[in-house]
């Protein structure tokens, strides 16, 4: 340890680009707050389908992928891009590799991505891939994009002046590695023309359903779940201010999660026409994947063992061990429903949905809320947050908002199950399938309030981002600051 | 501890025990300890491994040189819902086919039949029906109530069972058809108004009695050949009754200049291509019994 205290340079020595992290920070903010406002508008329509307005742009089937688009790439994607340039500059004590320009180009060329994506869903333009909906054009664009990611990614990594690579950074690259090999080959299409936007895929038939889930699960296996982890792995020891609890269990979490993963895709296809045994391997790829997946809870939830005590003063910490709770949960689920029997009852309902959310609004959301938060102050050099219970309503607000949404889901999504299989006693299925939609309507009300609470929660984090910026502190805050409840970082690091 | 002690931690912060040591790195001031794996954690993993394994042996999985390994139970899904279908058919089979034998009549004079009927009618009604009737054939605007007593075509057994054979309109050969001319062309402004004023005065609607006289003279020559004298309709021209509170396309003013002027021509499907006999039959039934069977 001596040693490496030895070796340690000061870190003013080194030029960190916060620059860009600071715009990556208001573009996660900002397509945040779209998402979840789409996500409200299309669960109002789906609840209230009168609110599928006349002109075809705005109805459900084309604000459906600029939601989960939004929500995935625009909001996650950012939180990802900025919190990794930060977590590897400062854990590779090296700045930005090719510079403050070539950072520039992925930020501007990300969020140009973004609105070719989202320009092409209003006006109809689909390639009809869950997740991957953007046509040629756009996934060309975004090939570049990556591969500028990947560069400065790796260069930086290259040029550290540590000797070992942190396990953020492990997480961080294979979930960019792992994306451009997903991106490229789901994405393999012939275009109709160059001047047009249609392409058909290189693939067809059950190859083609089956190349589609491999990509659809392996972005939550490595955008929505590693590159998270990797978020993870920097804040929570950060902000708990304690040591990771295990070096090994972080290496064979992530070996075994990276190498188990990739297999779980045809869980997505059961009882079709995909074959027996490969609907057996990516189920079984599945259950095994729990144990690799809670590593990553255990690693976050134990590092806190010895500063329990901090969850009740600091609410970003909060919002940071909660994510990692509900991740706990989702991955719980996840290979219980990709279990052949519970899948038959559990597939094109709304369960899946709810199993969704719980993992984008309680995983992802909430740890990107608990990095922004953490982060803000630090990029714009204060104190800390301008209100730290304003942080503690968002936490409180979105999580009643998580709650109604995943239970009202989980009961739609059975109840519907089960009304698809009743018989009666003659033999007869018991319910149309109309009777099931307007049974599910209660709900889809609830949903669409739960979502209300999410939607206002962020607002909530918009204002008080905002008056951090401008250098405000509220009465209470500095209070806190005061009494050292919350470790407040050196503005001038 | 140089530049960022506040960000170390260290054991003399806390009074606690000597903490065990870190593997020694530290990146911005992020340490780890190397604790062993939990031993319930790797147990559980060994288990889902053991899990998989054994599932192997049951069900098809790896793919193998002559295909893939088939697993000893021999599972496979295209058979497995086969059977179930057989099943579900066996089950209920002896009532289909005392159905497909037994003429309309004799189904509705068994009791346990024309239970049965109306039952799969009931399902099958919800499937195929419900989107332009209205669940419970309640009807909408276009659309025939099929609860109530009025009927277009009929609501005996066998015209039930002939309307949903063929169809109206349908373009089957035997399909029922008639068709209301348009009299925007044939006749003077002020005589489609005087005999919209007329057909309201039919089901006692209030009108202006000033008309009645030209309207029915009007009526008397272009409509009730088809739809009566007394405009109480005639079936076999599908003709509806004017002279109730049922209408099909509304009974306000407006909306009687509106047919009157420019038609519509309800189109309802023929079902003998498209489900098989029985459930036809079934469904005559059910339709039948939701109120209105004569
Ligand atoms: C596409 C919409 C549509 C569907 C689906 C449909 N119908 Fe109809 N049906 C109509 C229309 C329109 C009429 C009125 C035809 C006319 O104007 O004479 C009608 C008329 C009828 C009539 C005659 C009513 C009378 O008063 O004589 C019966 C009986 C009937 N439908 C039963 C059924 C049944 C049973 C089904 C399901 C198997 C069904 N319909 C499905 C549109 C539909
Ligand atoms: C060739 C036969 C025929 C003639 C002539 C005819 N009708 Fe009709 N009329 C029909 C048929 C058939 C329908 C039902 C249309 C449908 O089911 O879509 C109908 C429907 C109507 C309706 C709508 C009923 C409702 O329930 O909404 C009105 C009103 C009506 N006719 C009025 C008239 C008047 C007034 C005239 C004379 C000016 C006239 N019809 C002449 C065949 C005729």
């Amino acid at each position: 340890m001596a040693e490496a205290i030895g070796r340690r340079e000061t870190a003013a020595a080194v030029a960190y680009n916060e620059e860009v992290v600071r715009w990556f920070m208001l573009a996660t903010v900002f397509w945040g707050v779209v998402a979840f406002l789409m996500g409200v508008v299309i669960a109002l329509q789906l609840a209230y389908p009168w609110l599928n307005p006349g002109p075809e742009y705005f109805n459900f089937g084309r604000l459906r992928p600029v939601h989960t688009s939004a929500a995935i790439f625009a909001f996650g994607g950012n939180a990802l891009l900025g919190t990794s340039l930060f977590v590897v500059q400062r854990t590779c004590r090296a700045s930005l590799f090719g510079g403050p320009g070539l950072a520039a180009f992925l930020f501007w060329g990300y969020q140009f991505f973004i609105l070719l994506a989202a320009s092409g869903y209003v006006l109809g333009i689909t390639q009809s891939r869950e997740y991957a909906e953007p046509e040629w054009y756009a996934d060309l664009w975004l090939t570049i994009i990556w591969v500028t990611y990947l560069v400065i990614y790796l260069g930086t990594i290259i040029r550290r002046r540590e000797p070992h690579i942190y396990v953020a950074n492990w997480f961080y690259l294979a979930f960019i590695v792992t994306i451009a090999m997903l991106h490229i080959v789901n994405n393999l299409a012939v275009p109709v023309s160059i001047f047009g936007t249609k392409s058909y895929s290189a693939f067809s038939g059950v190859q083609d359903a089956l190349t589609q889930w491999w990509y659809g699960h392996n972005a939550v296996g490595f955008f929505l779940t590693a590159g998270f982890l990797g978020i993870m792995y920097y804040f929570i020891p950060k902000r708990a201010d304690r040591p990771v609890y295990s070096y090994r269990l972080s290496i064979v979490h992530f070996w075994s999660l990276i190498f188990l993963y990739i297999w779980a895709g045809p869980h997505h296809l059961h009882y079709t026409a995909l074959p027996e045994w490969t609907q057996t391997l990516g189920m079984t790829f599945s259950v095994m994947l729990w144990m690799p997946s809670w590593g990553g809870m255990i690693n976050g939830l134990m590092t806190l063992s010895g500063a329990w005590d901090k969850l009740r003063t600091d609410p970003v910490l909060r919002f940071l061990v909660v994510s990692v709770g509900f991740y706990g949960m989702s991955t719980f689920e996840g290979p219980v429903m990709s279990i052949r029997a519970v899948n038959g009852l559990s597939h094109y309902t709304d369960w899946t949905i709810g199993h969704v959310h719980s993992g984008a609004l309680g995983w992802v959301a909430f740890i990107s809320f608990g990095a922004v938060y953490h982060l803000v102050p630090r990029l714009w050099n204060q104190r800390e947050l301008y209100s730290l219970k304003l942080v503690s309503y968002h936490f409180w607000i979105s999580t009643i908002g998580i709650v109604l949404y995943i239970t009202s889901m989980w009961i739609s999504g059975i109840m519907q199950g089960l009304m698809w299989r009743a018989y009666d006693h003659l033999g007869f299925l018991q319910y149309s399938f109309v009777e099931t939609v307007e049974a599910m309507h209660p709900f889809y009300v609830v949903r669409a309030l739960g979502g209300v609470l999410f939607l206002i929660g962020s607002l909530i984090m918009v204002y008080n981002v905002w008056r951090t910026i401008r250098g405000d502190v509220s009465v209470e805050t500095r209070e806190a600051l005061r009494q050292g409840a919350v470790a407040a970082p050196a503005p001038a690091e | 501890m140089v530049e960022s002690s506040r960000e170390m931690p260290t054991s003399s912060d806390r009074n606690s025990a000597p903490e065990p040591a870190t593997t020694g790195h530290s990146w911005d001031g992020i340490e780890e300890y190397n604790k062993p794996l939990p031993k319930w954690w790797l147990y559980v993993l060994y288990a889902t491994i053991v899990w998989s394994i054994g599932y192997y042996v049951f069900y098809p999985s790896w793919p193998w040189a002559n295909g893939y390994l088939r697993g000893v139970l021999g599972y496979n899904q295209r058979v497995e819902l086969e059977q179930t279908m057989v099943a579900a058919r066996e089950a209920q089979g002896a009532l289909l086919a005392s159905i497909d034998a037994a003429e309309l009549p004799e189904i509705q004079a068994d009791p346990d039949l024309r239970t049965f009927a109306v039952a799969g009618g009931k399902t099958a009604f919800a499937d195929n029906c419900a989107p332009c009737h209205g669940p419970g054939g309640g009807g909408q605007v276009g659309y025939p109530s099929l609860a109530d007593d009025d009927w277009i075509w009929g609501g005996s057994l066998e015209e039930i069972h002939q309307t949903l054979l063929y169809g109206v309109r349908f373009g089957h050969d035997e399909s029922r058809i008639s068709e209301m001319p348009a009299f925007g062309a044939m006749l003077e402004r002020a005589e489609i108004n005087a005999v919209a004023e007329y057909v309201l005065s039919l089901s006692g609607q209030d009108h202006d009695a000033a008309m009645v006289e030209e309207g029915s003279a009007v009526f008397a020559d272009n409509c009730a050949a088809c739809h009566g004298e007394k405009g109480d309709g005639i079936r076999e021209l599908g003709a509806p009754s004017l002279a109730d509170s049922i209408w099909l396309y509304g009974g306000d003013k407006n909306s009687i200049v509106r047919q009157v002027t420019q038609p519509r021509h309800g189109v309802m499907p023929a079902w003998i291509d498209r489900l098989d006999p029985v459930t036809i039959k079934m469904l005559t039934v059910y339709v039948h019994s939701l109120g209105g069977g004569e």
